[in-house]
């Protein structure tokens, strides 16, 4: 065999690519779109080691080194932001994360496929509803005439009516509940698909061995659905901070601003509202950095208890 | 589960209610079954009011017009970067995939809209939400079971790489398509962001960015107030009126999922256990 000098190789990928030159347009426009939308935002991060203003472009802002960041952590509110984004994040991760998984195995109980079907259906109707509609729904229901204080004034649990959303010691509660109303149906889709693909050979040997309804699910269907449980652990895991913004912009208020003041809401007031650019892209480039540092020790340690992990 | 159930709707159940209501006298409170003052003058304040009206056209342009081309742009890229005999295959996969995990965050992407024009513009709803990589990967997972036997026979009968996208895959790909148009459409109608950060001109507001300043800004109750002063009779509020559009915002959105339903369960699997 005669090795293909250099240029019998270009001449050979000159000719593939020649060849496929409409995959080649339709598979660079893919990439043109994620080089502007994706890349070049992250060439403009480079502003928070910069003095950025309206009037500069990019290139011509002076460079200040780390002094955003140094002004961050000197904020009084430093504090605050980041106990309100790992207290609901991480509060959101140990309550939330599971529900979804019992429900699924819950609802694969069930053995009527007409009521199953009818309360999947029902239990995913609010992920299509906007955080815009909610926060209309949860506004009224928790004001001071809303139905909540009649509910507990009703039940003589509250001896005068209080408007919930404006006190700061509520508003974890109000925005790790209304999140979960919101999502756990659709979070449970993937599961029950996970389930739906255990092998039926398993739980009927498992009935020869002797095994009751309770026992097949905690050892058959558990350790079957164990890889999806474990994947979208180390993505919710990396997605943690990201602590909706949305439903979190929507709900709170100047009353509840101590309990409801996360990183995202604070970059978007101080970039956008404040047009502090160069200080808020500091802030949520350390977001990143932390979120990424989260991802990477949950792969690790998921990796090295079950060997399944994300790469 | 029938807990589950019964809390899950009842909310929406209340607010239908009570948007069927007579304004003044659902002040009173206390209706939760059924409308006391049966009455549909909210639903007609809110139509009569034009900022509403300009904001629904807004929205149902954007997801029309949104949904359509990122179907068939991610479809089209995905398309091309399924097949194995792709020269550089593997790079734009890489490029896709750090996309996954770094991103420049609000403000330099706040800076490049601005920089690129779109600000006041009814684009800056399409170009920027046009691609999705997560969306492609389900695409490509999709693409690949698809025999390739049709491409070839497309191939024999002339068609180039474009044309065998356009009148063999797509025809072929309905089921992951529908998927795909649901996430983009209920992306599209439910996103208000855009048209808090990137749109001044009121025209161009889609309706979950009306109903956003109505919502979370207190002081802007007063929009809602003018509009209703506006009709003559005095049932109305600005709460039934918050209430009524509430429901014509969510409603477009309820009427179609349950048709999409066996789509999409399919097309979470796709993406999510091999993404």
């Amino acid at each position: 065999m005669v090795e293909p000098t250099k240029k019998e190789k270009y001449k050979k990928i000159k000719k593939t690519i020649i060849s496929q030159k409409y995959l080649q347009v339709m598979a660079l426009l893919g990439v043109v779109w994620m080089f502007i939308f994706n890349y070049i935002p992250m060439y403009g991060l480079i502003i928070a080691f910069k003095e950025y203003s309206i009037i500069k472009t990019i290139s011509e802002a002076p460079w200040v080194g780390l002094m955003q960041f140094k002004e961050f952590f000197q904020d009084e509110n430093f504090w605050i932001v980041l106990k309100n984004t790992l207290g609901i994040s991480l509060i959101k991760l140990i309550i939330g994360f599971p529900l979804p998984i019992i429900f699924a195995l819950l609802l694969n109980e069930l053995t009527s496929m007409k009521l199953k079907k009818a309360v999947q259906t029902i239990s995913y109707l609010p992920h299509f509803i906007s955080w815009v509609v909610l926060g209309g729904i949860l506004t009224t229901w928790l004001a001071d005439i809303g139905v909540l204080n009649d509910i507990l004034l009703g039940l003589g649990l509250i001896s005068e009516r209080t408007n919930f959303l404006a006190e700061p010691d509520n508003f974890w509660a109000i925005v790790i509940l209304s999140d979960i109303w919101k999502e756990l149906g659709w979070s449970a889709i993937i599961y029950l698909a996970a389930i739906a693909g255990v092998s039926p050979e398993l739980y009927e040997s498992s009935t020869i061995d002797g095994a009751n309804r309770f026992q097949k699910m905690w050892h058959v269907t558990l350790p079957s659905i164990r890889p999806t449980i474990t994947i979208l652990f180390i993505l919710a895991v990396s997605g943690v901070l990201n602590s909706n913004f949305d439903q979190i912009l929507i709900l709170r208020n100047s009353l509840n601003e101590s309990a409801s003041n996360v990183i995202d809401i604070y970059v978007y007031q101080m970039g956008l509202q404040n047009a502090r650019y160069s200080y808020a892209t500091a802030v949520g480039l350390l977001k990143a950095i932390i979120a990424f540092i989260l991802l990477l020790s949950a792969n690790k340690i998921v990796k090295k208890l079950n060997g399944t992990s994300l790469f | 589960m029938l807990f589950i159930c019964a809390i899950t709707i009842y909310p929406i159940w209340y607010v239908l209610v009570n948007s069927l209501n007579d304004g003044v006298d659902a002040m009173r409170g206390g209706i939760y079954w059924w409308p006391r003052e049966f009455t549909l003058e909210n639903y007609k304040a809110v139509f009569e009011t034009p900022g509403i009206v300009t904001s629904f056209g807004v929205t149902i342009a954007k997801t029309v017009i949104g949904t359509i081309t990122h179907v068939f742009f991610t479809a089209m890229v995905a398309y091309a970067i399924s097949r194995r005999d792709l020269y550089g295959r593997n790079f734009y996969m890489l490029v896709g995939v750090i996309t996954m995990f770094f991103s420049g965050g609000l403000i330099p992407y706040f800076l490049l809209i601005r920089d690129l024009g779109l600000f006041d513009n009814f684009l800056v709803y399409i170009i920027p939400t046009m691609f999705n990589f997560f969306h492609l990967i389900i695409f490509v997972s999709f693409f690949r079971e698809l025999p390739t036997s049709l491409e070839e026979a497309a191939k024999i009968d002339g068609a180039n790489d474009f044309m065998i996208f356009i009148k063999v895959i797509i025809p072929l790909s309905m089921p992951v398509i529908a998927t795909i148009a649901l996430f983009q459409g209920v992306y599209q109608w439910n996103d208000y962001f855009a048209g808090v950060i990137f749109v001044n001109n009121p025209d161009l507001q889609p309706i979950q960015t009306y109903l956003y300043k109505v919502v979370a800004e207190s002081s802007s109750n007063q929009m809602m107030t003018n509009a209703a002063g506006s009709i003559a009779t005095k049932t109305v509020t600005s709460q039934s009126i918050k209430l009524a559009t509430m429901v014509v915002t969510t409603l477009p959105i309820m009427l179609v999922y349950p048709f999409l339903q066996k789509y999409f369960v399919k097309g979470m699997l796709i993406g999510s256990v091999k993404g």
